[in-house]
């Protein structure tokens, strides 16, 4: 017998009568996983309570608890195993019910693959859509589709192409890369563990094949190394090991991992399981691990990859499924629990609800039971995690009330936001609105130098003058010229170049839409220190979108002023003038995202001074800038 | 297991249900303010246990063990108990429920319906309230019965020990929530996943010890409905005109031995029962008697508290 064989989870989920139970029923008997004395009994309860006239009624074998068997439904996740000689099987039987969403997501959660069962005779049905969706969101990679009582349509191929057809459509909306298709009859067995003779038009293998194919542990293993600590074990003084499950990746004695909470780097010294060391491990193995120093390492840090960091932060942003009878509301409070990590948390904002049947973001001001949401959230510690899609352990976690010590919600960690006092929450800075927040960390100290008092000296105050236009509009040119005629009056000036900027600050940036706003967030945190600083600031940077300069407007100090300069040279002459050859390359398809030819630039509505550098000369265009400074009042000692 | 596995080589379903168990142990310990390990002596008990010093090797096991002693354990059992926990330095605790000792109960004078509820159920509530344990890990596999298969690895109890199957807390992740109000508590299956043959391929990998009654052996025995019964020591009552007789069988499962049967069989060692199990065709619980005293037994023990 072999002892080394591999492990699969999978869950099975269909509409009531998709006969779901009988599937699983006809893969424990085909595979020889039933007793003689089961299989007694299974003949008895199907005379008795049966729903097959004449044969075993293999649902019979997979019901359990006595309320269900009396309604007919299955309430609830259970669990069954059975092994071939090459694979140890586990199923996570969840409801086809209507409002069980919570427990397809529980059986989904700890599953690789999805066995979704269709009827024939239906086709794809709404909530073929919906537990689609759930396998999507909880992570599923692989999908089975059963299309089952192939004997009820007369073995007929077109059927079975037509359903294929619908269901390639709906899949396509949704982010699960291997789908495969069978047709079958569980009652009977057809292309569940044996080959159909009914269906000679099947060139595809029999769902057991399928289920022996997949590998899932390697791309596992192949991840960035995690290492959630669930314990610090310090038997004695010579000893101290931290005791966790690798959650992705591997590693071996002599690597460097990085501790997230502190960003510290060790090298790992021994890798035990039991009265073992051993020279490697991998996920998801459970070992203790040392380390060559003594680095403050407690239970709910993450000891990750030196080179491929997790997340930290305090905010996040994540869809959760909501489980409970009353709705969730944006400002409630919660245990937040990551896989070893507790703190509490409180939920900022509801972005939207996502609805499972469209698969459309629908505006929300609360979830109900069983809906999924986007929220964000606000720990009251900084939390190290990873988002969901790239790490499944280290991005998921639960939302607990803190009265009933109830499990409320599932959550599916998108990505980390800003702090909490950083510059993209002004309001929250200073604040400590998580109940008993032991660990507000990063306080926001007031100056004591007020802006008043530099502009007095300086005999002008601070104010950012923002140049936005295409690529080769003249920007630079005129903010280097504001800058020049500022300096020799004795202000206190400073040139913010977008370009310049993404030679260093910015240069990890690209320029897709995303890239772009925070290139503009950057360029304005920088543009508010140096005001802060009492300079006045000419940023000259493309910004195409609307909301971004809205952000730079609405970030800044309320006493500090704003002068969206629109420079506005046509795209033609933008185009002709092309001192760095960018308009040819872009037009040549060599750069992507170029604002004005594959990109868009949303023109200024309402700019505080309109340029237009192809008919004006560039002394007129700062004089303009100029005297919108001294109409301000920005000039105080002119 | 670990030491045969190399860098993105497949671990083997021994070795990630292992690992799996391990995390669960921690887990609790980590959590939970006082817990202990239900020791009741067989092949699963043996798995747990080991399991459990693995997990937290080179440190002593960081809970103690309890046994509920019906008294009516095969003698080999309580010898192999005490064994174990002398070689491992184990802080083991027994009980044994009181009145029903008292009132002399037994599987043959009160019916093994009567006698489990009090020597068993109410033993291990009593037992597990005068320690204040909030979390206690038993053996139970999911695969043992159909109404265990809905059972979580963290199973929820409510201030009166009871498991209500309405009000379980959903397991996504392996994320455990440990949340537990005053006098609630968790019964905590580490061997969930586990099949019997998954038991028995784990006790021949990593060489763990177990009582000798589950290797064949001539044994004296009568047959009681079709079934061999053990005469392990003169408290058997035996009819008129019985004698007991040397067969040579062994154990599936170990229990209290007026409940449980053997099988026959040639099997006398670890290699050799994976073998036979290969081509039985019963379910373990066929030799247990408890099960069959009413269609949903096992359930209803469950939510009176029973394991």
């Amino acid at each position: 017998m072999n002892t080394e064989k591999a492990l699969l989870r999978f869950l099975t989920c269909g509409s009531v009568d998709d006969g779901k139970s009988t599937l699983i029923g006809r893969l424990l008997y085909d595979t020889a996983s039933i007793y003689d004395d089961q299989l007694t009994r299974l003949t008895q309860d199907s005379k008795r309570i049966g729903t097959q006239r004449d044969g075993l009624d293999f649902a019979l074998l997979v019901d359990g608890l006595e309320a269900e068997r009396e309604q007919g439904i299955t309430i609830d996740v259970a669990y069954r195993y059975f092994s071939t000689d090459t694979r140890k099987f586990i199923i996570a039987d969840a409801p086809g019910h209507e409002q069980y969403t919570r427990n397809m997501a529980t059986a989904a959660s700890v599953c690789d693959v999805a066995v979704i069962l269709i009827d024939a005779r239906f086709g794809v049905q709404t909530q073929t859509r919906r537990h689609s969706f759930i396998c999507a969101l909880m992570g599923i990679q692989h999908v089975i589709v059963a299309v089952n009582k192939m004997d009820a349509v007369q073995f007929d191929q077109a059927v079975y192409k037509q359903i294929q057809q619908d269901y390639l459509a709906l899949i396509g909306q949704l982010d699960i890369p291997d789908v495969r298709f069978v047709p079958m009859c569980a009652l009977t067995g057809d292309n569940v563990v044996h080959p159909s003779e009914q269906m000679p038009w099947f060139r595809g293998q029999p769902l057991l094949h399928y289920l022996h194919g997949i590998d899932v542990q390697q791309a596992r293993a192949g991840e960035h190394f995690r290492f959630p600590v669930q314990r610090v074990s310090r038997p004695s003084a010579s000893f101290r090991g931290y005791q966790g499950r690798i959650t992705s990746g591997s590693i071996q004695v002599g690597d460097s991992i990085r501790l997230m909470s502190t960003g510290a780097v060790s090298r790992i010294t021994d890798i035990r399981l039991g009265e073992q060391s051993l020279s490697q491990a991998q996920a998801p193995q459970s070992v203790t691990l040392c380390i060559a120093d003594a680095l403050d390492v407690s239970r709910g840090d993450l000891l990750v990859d030196k080179q491929h960091l997790s997340q930290l932060s305090d905010r996040l942003r994540a869809r959760v499924l909501w489980f409970a009878a009353r709705p969730l509301e944006p400002g409630a409070q919660f245990t937040l629990q990551f896989l070893t990590k507790q703190t509490r948390a409180r939920v900022e904002r509801l972005h939207h609800q996502i609805d499972v049947n469209s698969f459309a973001e629908v505006p929300a001001v609360m979830l109900s039971c069983n809906d999924i949401g986007v929220v964000d959230l606000r720990c009251a510690e900084s939390v190290a995690f990873d988002d969901y899609v790239s790490h499944r352990e280290t991005g998921a976690f639960l939302l607990v009330d803190n009265t009933t010590g109830q499990t409320v919600a599932a959550g599916m960690v998108q990505r980390a936001l800003p702090r909490a006092g950083s510059a993209s929450t002004p309001a929250a800075a200073g604040q400590s609105d998580v109940e008993g927040n032991p660990n507000a960390n990063i306080r926001w100290h007031v100056p004591s130098v007020t802006s008043h008092e530099r502009a007095a000296v300086r005999g002008h105050r601070p104010c950012v003058v923002w140049f936005t236009g295409l690529s080769g509009s003249g920007k630079s040119t005129l903010a280097h010229a504001l800058d020049r005629r500022l300096f020799d009056m004795g202000c206190q000036s400073f040139v913010l170049d977008g370009d310049n900027l993404r030679h260093g600050l910015n240069k990890d940036l690209g320029f897709t839409p995303e890239s772009r706003s925070e290139n503009v967030r950057r360029t304005a945190e920088v543009a508010k220190l140096l005001t802060d600083a009492g300079i006045i600031v000419n940023a000259a940077i493309i910004s195409p979108f609307t909301e971004d300069r809205a952000t730079v407007r609405a970030h800044l100090s309320e006493a500090v002023d704003f002068l969206e300069v629109f420079v506005d040279t046509p795209l033609e002459e933008c185009e002709r003038r092309d001192p760095k050859n960018l308009y040819k390359r872009a037009r040549a398809g060599e750069i992507a995202n170029f604002t004005g030819i594959s990109s868009p630039y949303e023109t200024p509505v309402a700019p505080d001074v309109h340029l237009y550098p192809a008919k004006d000369s560039i002394e007129d265009c700062v004089e303009q800038v100029f005297q919108a400074l001294v109409n301000r009042g920005i000039l105080t000692q002119t | 297991m670990g030491d045969s596995t190399s860098v993105n080589q497949s671990l083997s379903h021994l070795a990630q249900l292992e690992s799996e168990a391990i995390a669960i142990f921690r887990e609790v310990v980590a959590q939970m303010a006082n817990p202990v390990l239900l020791y009741s002596i067989g092949k699963d008990s043996s798995v747990l246990l080991h399991l459990a010093r693995k997990a937290f090797a080179p440190e002593p096991l960081p809970f103690p063990l309890l046994h509920i002693d019906t008294t009516w354990k095969f003698r080999e059992m309580i010898a192999f108990r005490d064994a174990t926990a002398e070689k491992f330095g184990l802080d083991l605790h027994v009980y044994t429920q009181p009145q029903g000792q008292a009132d002399g109960l037994t599987p043959f004078s009160h019916g093994s319906a009567r006698y489990t509820d009090v020597m068993k159920t109410q033993a291990l509530r009593e037992a597990l309230a005068r320690g204040a344990y909030d979390a206690a890990f038993g053996g139970a596999r999911r695969d043992e019965e159909r109404s265990r298969a809905k059972e979580r690895v963290f199973s929820h109890r409510n201030s009166e020990q009871r498991w209500d199957p309405k009000n379980q807390r959903p397991e996504l992740w392996g994320i455990f929530n440990g949340a537990c109000g005053p006098g609630e508590s968790f019964r905590v299956f580490p061997l969930s996943n586990w099949t019997e043959q998954d038991i028995w391929q784990y006790i021949a990998a990593e060489n763990i010890a177990i009582p000798s009654l589950y290797f064949a052996k001539e044994r004296p025995c009568v047959q009681r409905d079709g079934k061999w019964f053990m005469v392990d020591d003169d408290r058997f009552p035996l009819l008129e005109n019985e004698q007991p007789v040397l067969k040579r069988v062994r154990f599936r499962t170990l229990g209290c031995y007026p409940l449980t049967a053997a099988i026959e069989s040639d099997a006398t060692t670890v290699a050799e029962i994976i073998e036979e199990m290969a081509h039985i065709r019963v379910s373990e619980r066929e030799g247990r008697l408890i099960d069959s005293d009413s269609p949903h037994a096992m359930e209803q023990k469950k939510r009176e508290g029973y394991f």
